[in-house]
């Protein structure tokens, strides 16, 4: 069992001051293996914060990061499947999932995690899973009205992931989970 | 004398004669013994050996005509003539040993010290006699004996000896004291003690509390501080700073709900400050910052430290680094606590608190202060202003212009890092202005979004003087695509001038220049409000950018991103077929020059990547049902590819292959999908 942190988009300090309090409490050091970050952070101190609940932390680069050395994509492997890290802004129109799934065969992986739209997303296509993990923080999108913070956290187990989000609506978390089997035929339902 | 007194004890065990009479001859006949020393060691040994016999309540050496006031009587005697004999020390043998003789005199000063704490041990010292008898007697005494020295400590030790509540209920008697003492004590220190005890003692129990309001300390010790620094003119800033800190510390704990004594001291502390100028030492800041912290983490509310009037006016006399500190500290303490800060009032009093983050001070050389460091204070202040909300418009728009005129006066260091999160917060505005109620007049409001949006032009605009095109760009885009929610064409239009603009005339890196044009194709791509002719003239130069680009493989990804702009799913207007494979053809003339640039430079053929990249975009819009993108046109693209693939000249690529692999993979399983979709496939073969 493998857990995989994903989130991104928290545009601290532009449009948020810091993550939720009650996500805080949540993302203890020690419990996760990998983090997955989309990219727009924006600052150092907030690179710095995530790398003290992992150290094995993989970002790309979103239009608004300090940083402008992040990569603009970025794959990895963990267990059985091969993972996709793209900020998302790159690839239009934006949200597009065709445009998307062409990013992903492109990359060739199995799990493509992106961002930008700050809306969370789960999708299955015959090539994989593409996953937006939405904005930790709940900024400001002009693509997305009326945004809740949000992250998600993958459990990798053999060929099995099952995807676990996590909502901050009016003040609860709520989670929320979707399973995915990575098989050589032909695909399962999505959630 | 050592074994009269001796003698004397067993006398007094043995209960021949009544104590109080053997106990007083005792105490009268030390008095043959005048020499300072061996005076207060014989006394000082007739108290330890007298101690157990004292007629106190319930000894057994109490009687009708023994009783406690006789045992405090002895020990106030002896006390008396200690003190009287110390004392004297101080004036025996020449002037020049003064300095060794004082620090013979610090030694012996428990032997004096310990009758007090004899006193405060009877059980029989209750607060009547406490306040009837010793206090009054010991007061005297330290008050005539007129010497620095023993002043200072006896003050002190009566502070720690005896009980609180006896302070309390005797506090007018005990500070009218100070006034008296001699000039050279250090009162401050004494004093400040006594107000710490007292704030500890209010923070023991609840129950306690009262006591403080019937005996009205705050007034006593109020006026007791001003009299003292009255009487001492020249006292340094820091002992000031100190009283009033105490007194601030007892005060918050005492009467946390009277804003109004917190207020009196900081007006006091001004008071005694004007005319001082800034402060100089580190001591006396580190003071100050502790008395302007003080309210900050006990209300746990910026709110409360924005009403204490003379809040700012203590500020002031910090010098510029130390003001800085407090502003962070400020800040800080409004972020721990997550309080919003709802009105412009207190927005124009926070700012002036913290203005030493938003501007530049007079007389401020040179900043040394490191970058890390500089950006860290300006992210808070990026933070803070993530603080700032009202759920009225209009309130949360004179929200806004008070901070847009705070920060424009930032100069260009601080532009970058304020000027965005401001930008964001009005955005915000703008949206829950579209999502309320239509029917709301536009006229008599001056929250309306148009308005609000000709402000965030003009903040864009400052950050030309920077400057930072790319972050100024970026801000212009976010606007156009809220004015593009709006329903306002003209302002769309104006934004996205701009944002062009900039991208021509000041944005020349590449790699900037890349994700500057996806920024603004993304952006148009979503817009809706524009009319045929703006959108045409905004996308041929978008595509004309493109094409512009300096390397081949970012133009070729540039043009057939622009392929979007021609065909939007939601909207019929946009869906120009043509267009969409003009774009197309464009990216595949790009692709080819790029293949043919790179057997010309590099001997070998360039990656086929971007033509696997331009056949997904095909299929993408054959998909659509975009009639020009024909079965035949995919066809021959994918011919191509395998072609150049399988050729001579082939580098090669493990990414490419597994890219055209999954995209042949992505057509069979389409044409699988069999009904509509599998039909439209049917035709391709792979």
């Amino acid at each position: 069992m493998v857990l995989v942190l994903a989130l991104g988009d928290l545009h601290i300090p532009h449009r948020a001051p810091d993550l939720p309090a009650k996500f805080k409490s949540m993302l203890v050091p020690g419990k996760i293996q990998h983090i997955i970050c989309t990219g727009n952070l924006c600052i150092k101190e907030v690179h710095d914060y995530l790398k003290t609940i992992c150290p094995d932390l993989h970002i790309t680069r979103g239009e608004y990061d300090e940083e402008t050395r992040y990569p603009e994509t970025k794959t990895l492997t963990i267990g059985q499947f091969k993972l996709g890290i793209c900020h998302g802004h790159q690839v239009i129109p934006w949200g597009d999932l065709d445009s998307l799934a062409m990013l992903q065969r492109q990359l060739d992986v199995d799990i493509l995690v992106t961002g930008h739209t700050h809306q969370f997303t789960a999708y299955k296509h015959e090539a994989g899973v593409v996953i937006n993990p939405g904005s930790a923080t709940g900024a400001y999108s002009s693509i997305t009205y009326d945004v809740n913070p949000s992250f998600v956290l993958m459990d990798i187990d053999g060929l099995r992931v099952v995807v676990y989000v996590y909502e901050l609506i009016d003040g609860e978390v709520k989670v929320d989970k979707i399973d995915f089997k990575k098989t050589t035929a032909s695909a399962n339902s999505a959630h | 004398m050592y074994l009269l007194c001796t003698v004397g004890s067993v006398y007094i065990k043995s209960k021949e004669a009544p104590a109080k009479d053997i106990l007083k001859d005792l105490v009268e006949m030390c008095r043959g013994i005048q020499h300072p020393l061996r005076g207060l060691f014989l006394r000082s040994y007739l108290s330890q050996v007298s101690r157990d016999k004292l007629p106190d309540l319930g000894s057994e050496y109490e009687g009708d005509a023994e009783t406690v006031s006789d045992a405090v009587e002895f020990v106030l005697q002896n006390f008396t003539e200690m003190n009287k004999l110390w004392v004297r020390m101080q004036h025996q043998g020449p002037a020049r040993e003064k300095e060794k003789r004082e620090k013979e005199r610090s030694e012996l000063r428990d032997l004096v010290g310990k009758n007090l704490h004899v006193l405060s041990q009877i059980e029989g010292v209750d607060l009547d006699m406490y306040r009837e008898t010793v206090l009054t007697r010991v007061l005297e005494q330290v008050v005539n004996c007129k010497d620095e020295i023993a002043q200072c400590y006896l003050m002190d030790c009566i502070i720690q000896v005896f009980p609180d509540e006896y302070h309390l209920q005797t506090l007018e008697t005990l500070l009218g004291a100070f006034p008296q003492l001699q000039p050279s004590v250090d009162i401050k220190t004494v004093l400040s003690r006594l107000m710490d005890r007292l704030s500890n003692y209010a923070a023991s129990s609840a129950e306690v509390l009262p006591e403080f309001f019937q005996v009205e300390a705050f007034a006593k010790l109020s006026n007791a501080i001003g009299k003292v620094i009255e009487a001492q003119d020249d006292m340094p800033v820091i002992g000031v700073v100190t009283l009033y800190s105490s007194l601030l510390t007892f005060t918050l704990q005492v009467h946390p709900d009277r804003l109004d004594f917190v207020d009196q001291i900081l007006g006091a502390c001004v008071t005694k400050l004007s005319g001082k100028g800034k402060l100089e030492d580190s001591k006396s800041r580190k003071q100050v910052v502790a008395l302007l912290s003080a309210p900050l983490q006990k209300y746990n509310d910026i709110d409360i430290a924005l009403k204490l009037s003379n809040y700012p006016h203590v500020m002031e006399y910090l010098d510029n680094g130390t003001k800085k500190e407090m502003a962070s500290v400020i800040i800080q303490s409004i972020m721990k606590n997550k309080t919003l800060i709802s009105n412009s009032e207190k927005v124009e009093a926070l700012f002036e608190l913290i203005k030493g983050l938003i501007k530049d001070l007079e007389g401020n050389l040179q900043s040394e202060l490191d970058e890390e460091d500089f950006h860290e204070e300006q992210n808070s202040v990026a933070r803070l202003i993530q603080m700032l909300h009202n759920d009225d418009p209009e309130e949360m728009l004179k929200i806004i212009c008070t901070v847009k005129k705070h920060i424009l006066a930032g100069g260009p260091k601080r532009l970058p890092f304020t000027v965005p999160p401001l930008i964001f917060n009005a955005l915000k505005l703008i949206r829950r202005l579209q999502n309320r109620d239509e029917n709301v007049a536009e006229e008599d409001t001056a929250a309306t979004p148009k308005k609000i949006f000709q402000i965030l032009n003009q903040i864009i605009e400052a950050l030309s003087s920077v400057p930072v095109p790319e972050v100024a760009m970026r801000l212009y885009l976010q606007c156009a695509e809220a004015a593009d929610d709006s329903d306002l064409e003209p302002v769309a239009y104006e934004f996205f001038t701009q944002a062009y603009l900039l991208y021509e005339e000041e944005i020349s890196d590449s790699k900037a220049q890349v994700t500057a044009i996806h920024l603004i194709i993304g952006t148009l791509q979503r817009m809706h409000v524009f009319g045929v002719e703006n959108r045409d003239t905004l996308t041929h130069k978008a595509t004309g950018y493109s094409a512009k680009l300096l390397k081949k493989p970012d133009q070729c990804r540039a043009v057939y991103a622009c392929s979007h702009l021609f065909w939007v799913d939601d909207q019929d207007s946009i869906k120009d077929g043509e267009r969409v494979l003009l774009c197309l053809k464009r990216a595949l003339r790009i692709a080819n020059a790029a293949q043919q640039m790179a057997n010309a430079t590099r001997g070998s053929g360039g990656s086929v990547a971007l033509f696997i990249e331009i056949l997904n975009k095909y299929l993408y819009f054959f998909e659509k049902g975009v009639t020009q993108i024909t079965v035949a046109s995919v066809q021959s693209l994918i011919e191509l590819i395998t072609n150049e693939m399988q050729g001579e000249n082939a580098t090669p690529d493990p990414t490419a292959d597994a890219f055209f692999a999954s995209t042949l993979r992505f057509i069979q399983f389409q044409k699988d999908k069999g009904g509509a979709v599998g039909e439209k496939y049917e035709a391709i073969k792979v």
